[in-house]
């Protein structure tokens, strides 16, 4: 979707602003949505794209008005909701107000070690061969649709050559919403700058991105 | 040091919450400290989140992975040229025989800096970032300023790291749009031919393997 999330060549947002020795948390509840984030998504009740298709459904002035430990806790909240495990009434009164639905694993402390050195490979095996090879040229499709997708705005329609076939992955397209893995061959795929940014553009940058199968054409 | 306000009911919890702009986000942590609470606090009630798995997920991010790893991915790749070799052709297996593995770091590549080409890291459309080498991302890397202009003005963000690099040094973004994350390997800096793999690591800083800096001199 063309969401806030999709945030590459926009404008406004000011210089950015790096911090000395940054600490990993700004705050003790940032430690806890970190923790519980990480918790709920161990239920197995959704995957890492339904997660990020939440984030990236928060209104845009939501959105852009949140630091990332707020934008993620949001999410949570709402997924919790649609998947059965707290109500409304429940985040208004703070506390557990009836039985929720049960998942599939509750991640206890002694599991927390193996299961993030584990972590959640997303390859997956594609039963036909890649399409493209390195070195074809290819054209990025131009849509614009209303669900999850990871081809960003700014890299639609362009022209550029595959540098890398890499492996099957998952297609988040359809996993964010329920219809499945459905894998697809990804391709890292380079755009010269001027293609992208056109007039003005710095000519000694290149841009990739990590592209499925179905995001491309033969150009 | 934040502290959570237990008794702050007041707070709205809806779903719609929407945040005035332009403010520093130091201002709301006590909503928000309250909101984490609110749902650690029902979680924990259900029986759906153990607290001690959340302090465990937490200790693992604040003091056992993070930025050091990467380090010596870099300095040993610097001081081997067959394990550089390997880096490059599968870094995944790679920086797993190093003992880093996990959520996060499940499909890497490594990109080298050259003196003719800078490589730059970023995610444009959420905070996609190589957890097991680099750990927890600065808030710098998961806003709106980095996100937006990495790909489209790139040299004008590494200025605002007080990097400039000469003007014929082609610039190389990658959007981790997919699954794959990046490490940057900055090149060896000059004058380091005597040091140890231990004292090399000591150069490697989170931002160069990022690409928004260069490894350290030599003392």
């Amino acid at each position: 979707m063309n969401g806030a999330q999709d945030l590459g060549g926009q404008m406004g947002f000011g210089p950015v602003a790096p911090e000395r020795d940054e600490p990993y948390f700004h705050a003790e509840w940032e430690k806890r949505a970190l923790g519980v984030t990480l918790s709920c998504g161990a239920f197995g009740a959704w995957n890492i794209d339904e997660s990020r298709h939440m984030r990236e459904s928060l209104h845009p002035a939501d959105y852009y008005a949140s630091s990332y430990y707020e934008i993620w806790t949001k999410a949570l909240e709402r997924l919790l909701e649609r998947h059965g495990f707290v109500t409304a009434a429940e985040y208004k009164a703070g506390h557990s107000l009836r039985e929720s639905a049960t998942p599939k694993r509750v991640l206890k402390p002694e599991n927390v070690a193996a299961v993030l050195a584990r972590g959640g490979p997303c390859d997956r095996p594609v039963s036909t061969p890649a399409h493209f090879k390195a070195g074809d040229r290819v054209r990025t499709r131009n849509f614009n649709p209303t669900g999850h997708t990871r081809l960003p705005r700014y890299a639609r329609g362009k022209v550029g050559v595959i540098d890398a076939v890499r492996q099957g992955f998952v297609f988040p397209d359809t996993n964010a919403h329920g219809m499945g893995e459905q894998p697809q061959w990804v391709y890292t795929v380079l755009f010269d700058g001027p293609e992208i940014w056109g007039e003005g553009s710095d000519p000694t940058l290149s841009v990739s991105i990590d592209a499925w199968e179905s995001y491309l054409e033969l150009a | 040091m934040a502290h959570e306000h237990e008794n702050d009911h007041d707070h709205e919890h809806g779903h719609d919450h929407v945040h005035g702009h332009g403010h520093d986000h130091d201002n709301h942590l006590d909503p928000m400290a309250a909101r984490v609470k609110a749902l650690e606090t029902i979680l924990t009630e259900k029986g759906l989140v153990d607290p001690a798995a959340i302090d465990a997920i937490v200790d693992t991010y604040e003091n056992k992975v993070g930025p050091r790893n990467g380090a010596k991915v870099v300095a040993k790749a610097w001081v081997d040229a067959e394990y550089a070799d390997w880096l490059k052709r599968d870094a995944t297996a790679a920086i797993a025989s190093l003992g880093f593995t996990g959520r996060q770091g499940e499909h890497m590549q490594a990109v080298f800096n050259t003196p003719e080409q800078h490589n730059l890291v970023v995610c444009t459309l959420c905070s996609c970032y190589p957890w097991t080498v680099l750990g927890l991302p600065p808030v710098w890397y998961k806003a709106p300023p980095y996100r937006s202009r990495a790909v489209l003005d790139p040299r004008g963000v590494l200025q605002e790291f007080g990097l400039t690099l000469s003007a014929d040094t082609k610039i190389r973004v990658w959007d981790s749009t997919a699954e794959l994350r990046y490490l940057v390997v900055p090149m060896r800096p000059a004058g380091t031919e005597g040091m140890s793999e231990g004292d090399l690591a000591e150069l490697v800083t989170r931002d160069s393997m990022i690409g928004t800096g260069l490894a350290g001199q030599a003392a």
